[in-house]
Protein backbone atom coordinates (compact mmCIF):
# COMPACT_ATOMS: atom_id res chain seq x y z
CA UNK A 1 0.00 0.00 0.00
CA UNK A 2 1.13 3.79 -0.82
CA UNK A 3 0.49 5.84 1.63
CA UNK A 4 1.46 9.94 1.64
CA UNK A 5 3.28 11.59 4.51
CA UNK A 6 3.41 14.84 5.28
CA UNK A 7 6.03 16.08 7.57
CA UNK A 8 5.74 19.56 9.24
CA UNK A 9 8.93 20.98 10.95
CA UNK A 10 8.73 23.69 12.42
CA UNK A 11 11.46 25.62 15.08
CA UNK A 12 11.75 25.59 19.14
CA UNK A 13 9.86 28.27 20.91
CA UNK A 14 12.75 30.14 21.73
CA UNK A 15 15.32 29.47 18.35
CA UNK A 16 15.86 33.02 16.70
CA UNK A 17 14.01 32.62 13.17
CA UNK A 18 15.53 35.80 11.39
CA UNK A 19 13.58 34.45 8.10
CA UNK A 20 10.69 34.84 10.39
CA UNK A 21 10.95 38.35 11.90
CA UNK A 22 11.62 39.56 8.52
CA UNK A 23 8.10 38.41 7.01
CA UNK A 24 7.19 39.99 10.19
CA UNK A 25 8.03 42.95 9.55
CA UNK A 26 7.13 43.15 5.56
CA UNK A 27 3.39 42.36 6.83
CA UNK A 28 3.93 45.41 9.69
CA UNK A 29 5.23 47.53 6.85
CA UNK A 30 1.72 46.23 4.13
CA UNK A 31 -0.19 48.08 7.14
CA UNK A 32 -1.62 44.79 8.60
CA UNK A 33 -1.94 45.28 12.33
CA UNK A 34 -3.12 42.19 13.49
CA UNK A 35 -0.13 39.95 12.69
CA UNK A 36 2.19 39.56 15.93
CA UNK A 37 4.25 36.81 14.79
CA UNK A 38 5.64 35.03 12.10
CA UNK A 39 7.79 31.98 11.93
CA UNK A 40 9.36 29.69 9.48
CA UNK A 41 9.21 25.86 9.01
CA UNK A 42 9.13 23.69 6.41
CA UNK A 43 7.03 21.42 4.33
CA UNK A 44 7.77 17.84 3.51
CA UNK A 45 5.60 15.67 1.14
CA UNK A 46 6.99 11.66 1.19
CA UNK A 47 5.07 8.71 -0.52
CA UNK A 48 6.06 5.33 1.30
CA UNK A 49 5.15 1.99 0.94
CA UNK A 50 4.11 0.28 3.60
CA UNK A 51 1.71 -2.39 5.24
CA UNK A 52 -0.45 -0.04 6.73
CA UNK A 53 -0.57 3.17 8.00
CA UNK A 54 1.28 2.52 11.82
CA UNK A 55 3.87 1.16 9.72
CA UNK A 56 4.50 4.04 7.41
CA UNK A 57 4.30 6.47 10.48
CA UNK A 58 6.41 4.71 12.32
CA UNK A 59 9.39 5.04 9.50
CA UNK A 60 8.75 8.74 8.50
CA UNK A 61 8.70 9.02 12.34
CA UNK A 62 12.67 7.73 12.56
CA UNK A 63 13.44 9.66 9.24
CA UNK A 64 12.56 12.84 11.31
CA UNK A 65 14.30 12.45 13.77
CA UNK A 66 17.11 10.80 11.55
CA UNK A 67 17.39 13.67 8.78
CA UNK A 68 14.24 15.64 8.23
CA UNK A 69 14.43 17.80 11.51
CA UNK A 70 17.34 18.71 13.94
CA UNK A 71 16.42 18.40 17.23
CA UNK A 72 18.95 20.87 18.65
CA UNK A 73 16.53 23.69 17.21
CA UNK A 74 13.91 21.65 15.28
CA UNK A 75 10.62 19.81 16.39
CA UNK A 76 8.23 17.91 13.65
CA UNK A 77 4.72 16.31 13.18
CA UNK A 78 3.70 13.24 11.47
CA UNK A 79 0.18 13.12 9.36
CA UNK A 80 -0.02 9.83 7.27
CA UNK A 81 -2.95 9.50 4.52
CA UNK A 82 -3.58 6.73 2.05
CA UNK A 83 -2.21 8.43 -1.17
CA UNK A 84 -4.75 8.95 -3.58
CA UNK A 85 -2.54 10.91 -6.14
CA UNK A 86 0.22 9.49 -8.51
CA UNK A 87 3.59 9.53 -7.19
CA UNK A 88 4.91 13.13 -8.25
CA UNK A 89 7.32 13.51 -11.24
CA UNK A 90 10.69 13.95 -10.30
CA UNK A 91 12.39 14.54 -13.32
CA UNK A 92 13.02 13.42 -16.87
CA UNK A 93 13.14 10.24 -17.47
CA UNK B 1 52.69 12.94 9.08
CA UNK B 2 49.99 13.04 6.51
CA UNK B 3 46.43 15.56 6.55
CA UNK B 4 43.44 15.12 4.69
CA UNK B 5 41.16 17.43 2.85
CA UNK B 6 37.31 16.01 2.18
CA UNK B 7 35.81 16.84 -1.12
CA UNK B 8 31.90 16.18 -1.14
CA UNK B 9 29.62 17.18 -4.24
CA UNK B 10 29.78 20.79 -3.74
CA UNK B 11 32.65 21.77 -1.77
CA UNK B 12 34.36 24.45 -2.90
CA UNK B 13 37.43 25.35 -0.59
CA UNK B 14 39.39 22.35 -0.86
CA UNK B 15 42.11 23.90 -3.23
CA UNK B 16 42.39 26.18 -0.88
CA UNK B 17 43.23 24.41 1.91
CA UNK B 18 45.24 21.80 -0.19
CA UNK B 19 47.60 25.10 -1.32
CA UNK B 20 47.57 26.06 2.51
CA UNK B 21 49.11 22.73 3.91
CA UNK B 22 50.59 21.87 1.17
CA UNK B 23 53.18 24.88 -0.10
CA UNK B 24 52.58 27.41 2.99
CA UNK B 25 52.78 24.91 6.11
CA UNK B 26 54.33 22.30 4.20
CA UNK B 27 53.09 18.69 4.88
CA UNK B 28 51.83 15.69 3.02
CA UNK B 29 48.17 16.51 2.05
CA UNK B 30 45.56 14.87 -0.11
CA UNK B 31 41.97 14.93 -1.26
CA UNK B 32 39.88 12.67 0.43
CA UNK B 33 36.38 11.79 -1.29
CA UNK B 34 33.53 11.15 0.52
CA UNK B 35 33.09 7.78 -0.59
CA UNK B 36 36.35 7.25 1.01
CA UNK B 37 35.96 4.81 3.93
CA UNK B 38 39.60 4.29 4.78
CA UNK B 39 41.37 6.84 6.90
CA UNK B 40 43.90 4.76 8.41
CA UNK B 41 47.03 6.73 6.62
CA UNK B 42 45.88 10.19 8.02
CA UNK B 43 47.12 12.24 11.38
CA UNK B 44 44.26 15.02 10.42
CA UNK B 45 41.41 15.23 8.40
CA UNK B 46 40.26 18.69 7.39
CA UNK B 47 36.17 19.23 6.20
CA UNK B 48 37.15 21.83 3.86
CA UNK B 49 34.62 24.36 3.52
CA UNK B 50 31.56 25.11 0.36
CA UNK B 51 28.12 24.19 0.60
CA UNK B 52 27.85 20.47 0.31
CA UNK B 53 25.01 19.01 -1.37
CA UNK B 54 23.60 22.54 -1.91
CA UNK B 55 23.14 22.85 1.68
CA UNK B 56 19.48 21.35 0.94
CA UNK B 57 17.36 20.60 3.59
CA UNK B 58 20.23 21.73 6.41
CA UNK B 59 23.94 23.07 6.05
CA UNK B 60 25.58 19.94 6.32
CA UNK B 61 22.35 17.58 7.23
CA UNK B 62 23.34 15.30 3.92
CA UNK B 63 27.01 15.28 4.21
CA UNK B 64 26.63 13.45 7.80
CA UNK B 65 25.47 10.21 6.20
CA UNK B 66 28.44 10.00 3.24
CA UNK B 67 30.88 7.12 3.91
CA UNK B 68 33.85 9.45 4.81
CA UNK B 69 31.57 10.58 7.69
CA UNK B 70 31.03 7.39 9.10
CA UNK B 71 34.62 6.72 9.07
CA UNK B 72 35.89 9.97 10.23
CA UNK B 73 33.83 9.33 13.36
CA UNK B 74 35.85 6.23 14.00
CA UNK B 75 38.60 8.45 13.48
CA UNK B 76 37.84 10.84 15.68
CA UNK B 77 37.10 7.80 18.22
CA UNK B 78 40.79 6.90 17.88
CA UNK B 79 41.63 10.17 18.56
CA UNK B 80 42.49 11.75 14.84
CA UNK B 81 42.51 15.21 14.62
CA UNK B 82 39.86 16.78 12.64
CA UNK B 83 39.20 20.52 11.97
CA UNK B 84 36.01 21.68 10.66
CA UNK B 85 36.16 24.67 8.75
CA UNK B 86 32.95 26.64 7.78
CA UNK B 87 30.39 23.67 6.03
CA UNK B 88 32.91 21.68 7.79
CA UNK B 89 32.06 23.42 11.32
CA UNK B 90 28.27 22.93 9.88
CA UNK B 91 28.77 18.92 8.99
CA UNK B 92 30.76 18.35 12.54
CA UNK B 93 27.55 19.69 14.02
CA UNK B 94 25.03 17.99 12.08
CA UNK B 95 26.97 14.63 13.07
CA UNK B 96 27.24 15.29 16.89
CA UNK B 97 30.43 15.28 16.74
CA UNK B 98 30.63 18.81 18.01
CA UNK B 99 27.48 20.07 20.20
CA UNK B 100 25.20 23.36 18.95
CA UNK B 101 24.32 24.39 15.57
CA UNK B 102 24.85 26.75 12.94
CA UNK B 103 21.67 28.89 12.12
CA UNK B 104 20.83 31.67 9.34
CA UNK B 105 22.89 35.08 9.77
CA UNK B 106 21.02 37.03 12.22
CA UNK B 107 20.72 39.68 9.54
CA UNK B 108 19.86 37.35 6.82
CA UNK B 109 22.53 38.49 5.04
CA UNK B 110 25.77 36.56 3.50
CA UNK B 111 29.07 37.75 4.79
CA UNK B 112 32.64 37.73 2.98
CA UNK B 113 34.81 39.99 4.63
CA UNK B 114 37.65 40.19 7.49
CA UNK B 115 36.70 39.39 10.89
CA UNK B 116 39.20 39.14 14.22
CA UNK B 117 39.23 36.20 16.75
CA UNK B 118 40.56 36.33 19.99
CA UNK B 119 41.57 33.39 20.60
CA UNK B 120 40.00 32.07 24.23
CA UNK B 121 42.23 28.77 24.70
CA UNK B 122 45.56 28.71 23.53
CA UNK B 123 46.45 25.10 25.17
CA UNK B 124 44.88 23.05 22.13
CA UNK B 125 46.04 21.07 19.44
CA UNK B 126 44.48 23.83 16.85
CA UNK B 127 45.37 26.65 18.57
CA UNK B 128 48.72 25.45 20.78
CA UNK B 129 50.97 28.06 18.63
CA UNK B 130 48.85 30.74 19.55
CA UNK B 131 48.65 32.84 22.79
CA UNK B 132 45.91 33.33 25.18
CA UNK B 133 44.02 36.71 24.28
CA UNK B 134 45.95 36.86 20.87
CA UNK B 135 43.92 38.30 18.04
CA UNK B 136 43.75 36.40 14.10
CA UNK B 137 42.50 38.27 11.14
CA UNK B 138 40.54 35.49 9.13
CA UNK B 139 37.95 36.36 6.48
CA UNK B 140 34.87 34.76 7.16
CA UNK B 141 32.27 33.57 4.10
CA UNK B 142 28.69 32.40 4.99
CA UNK B 143 25.35 33.07 5.06
CA UNK B 144 24.32 30.33 8.24
CA UNK B 145 27.29 30.74 10.37
CA UNK B 146 25.15 31.60 13.77
CA UNK B 147 26.40 29.91 16.62
CA UNK B 148 23.47 28.34 18.94
CA UNK B 149 23.31 26.06 21.61
CA UNK B 150 21.20 25.84 24.50
CA UNK B 151 21.67 27.33 28.05
CA UNK B 152 22.64 24.33 29.42
CA UNK B 153 25.22 22.86 26.27
CA UNK B 154 26.93 27.14 26.35
CA UNK B 155 27.62 26.58 30.18
CA UNK B 156 28.74 23.06 29.43
CA UNK B 157 31.17 24.71 26.68
CA UNK B 158 32.45 27.38 28.61
CA UNK B 159 33.02 25.47 32.26
CA UNK B 160 35.42 22.90 30.05
CA UNK B 161 37.19 26.16 28.11
CA UNK B 162 35.55 24.14 24.97
CA UNK B 163 35.34 27.64 23.25
CA UNK B 164 38.73 28.46 20.94
CA UNK B 165 37.55 31.78 19.32
CA UNK B 166 35.41 34.79 19.47
CA UNK B 167 34.67 37.22 17.32
CA UNK B 168 36.04 40.34 18.31
CA UNK B 169 37.45 44.07 17.23
CA UNK B 170 41.08 44.17 15.97
CA UNK B 171 42.11 44.88 19.67
CA UNK B 172 40.16 42.05 20.87
CA UNK B 173 36.97 43.53 22.50
CA UNK B 174 34.06 41.16 21.93
CA UNK B 175 31.38 43.12 20.98
CA UNK B 176 27.73 41.99 19.25
CA UNK B 177 28.89 44.55 16.07
CA UNK B 178 32.37 42.86 15.88
CA UNK B 179 30.27 39.50 15.11
CA UNK B 180 29.81 38.88 11.30
CA UNK B 181 26.29 36.54 12.36
CA UNK B 182 24.95 36.83 15.57
CA UNK B 183 26.26 33.63 16.83
CA UNK B 184 25.34 33.29 20.48
CA UNK B 185 28.65 35.01 22.82
CA UNK B 186 30.33 35.63 19.76
CA UNK B 187 31.13 32.47 19.27
CA UNK B 188 33.72 31.41 16.02
CA UNK B 189 34.78 28.33 16.76
CA UNK B 190 34.97 25.41 19.40
CA UNK B 191 36.49 22.01 20.21
CA UNK B 192 34.90 18.81 21.50
CA UNK B 193 35.49 17.64 25.46
CA UNK B 194 38.57 15.37 24.21
CA UNK B 195 40.10 18.27 22.28
CA UNK B 196 40.95 16.44 18.93
CA UNK B 197 37.91 17.18 17.12
CA UNK B 198 37.37 21.58 16.34
CA UNK B 199 34.85 23.12 13.92
CA UNK B 200 35.10 26.83 13.20
CA UNK B 201 33.43 29.33 10.63
CA UNK B 202 35.87 31.60 9.40
CA UNK B 203 38.49 30.30 6.99
CA UNK B 204 41.91 30.07 7.96
CA UNK B 205 43.27 28.19 4.70
CA UNK B 206 42.33 32.18 2.92
CA UNK B 207 44.54 33.68 5.60
CA UNK B 208 47.79 31.93 5.45
CA UNK B 209 49.74 34.08 3.42
CA UNK B 210 50.88 37.92 3.45
CA UNK B 211 49.62 38.27 -0.04
CA UNK B 212 46.40 37.56 1.16
CA UNK B 213 45.98 39.99 3.63
CA UNK B 214 47.04 37.92 6.46
CA UNK B 215 49.09 34.83 7.61
CA UNK B 216 47.46 34.83 11.08
CA UNK B 217 45.39 31.54 9.55
CA UNK B 218 48.56 29.43 9.31
CA UNK B 219 48.70 29.32 13.07
CA UNK B 220 45.63 27.06 13.59
CA UNK B 221 47.48 24.29 10.82
CA UNK B 222 50.63 24.71 12.35
CA UNK B 223 49.64 24.24 15.87
CA UNK B 224 48.23 21.03 14.42
CA UNK B 225 51.42 20.10 13.12
CA UNK B 226 52.92 21.10 16.62
CA UNK B 227 50.72 18.90 18.00
CA UNK B 228 51.63 15.63 16.01
CA UNK B 229 55.20 15.88 15.90
CA UNK B 230 55.10 16.38 19.59
CA UNK B 231 53.32 13.11 19.32
CA UNK B 232 50.97 14.29 22.15
CA UNK B 233 48.19 11.96 20.92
Amino acid sequence: MLYKAEVKVTLKKGVLDPQGSAVEGAVKSLGYTGVPQVRIGKYIELWVEAENAEQAADLVNELGRKILSNPITETFTVTVTESADRLVQTGVK
Amino acid sequence: MRFGVTVFPGTNCEMDTYHALREVIGVQTDYVWHQERDLSRYDAIVIAGGFSYGDYLRTGAIARFSPVMESLAEFAARGGLVLGICNGFQILCEAGLLPGVLLRNAHLQFRCGWTHLRVENAATAFTGATTLGQTLKVPVNHGEGNYYADPETLADLNRHNQILFRYATADGDVTPAASPNGSVENIAGIINRSGNVAGMMPHPERACEPLLGSDQGAYIFKSMVNCLTAGSR
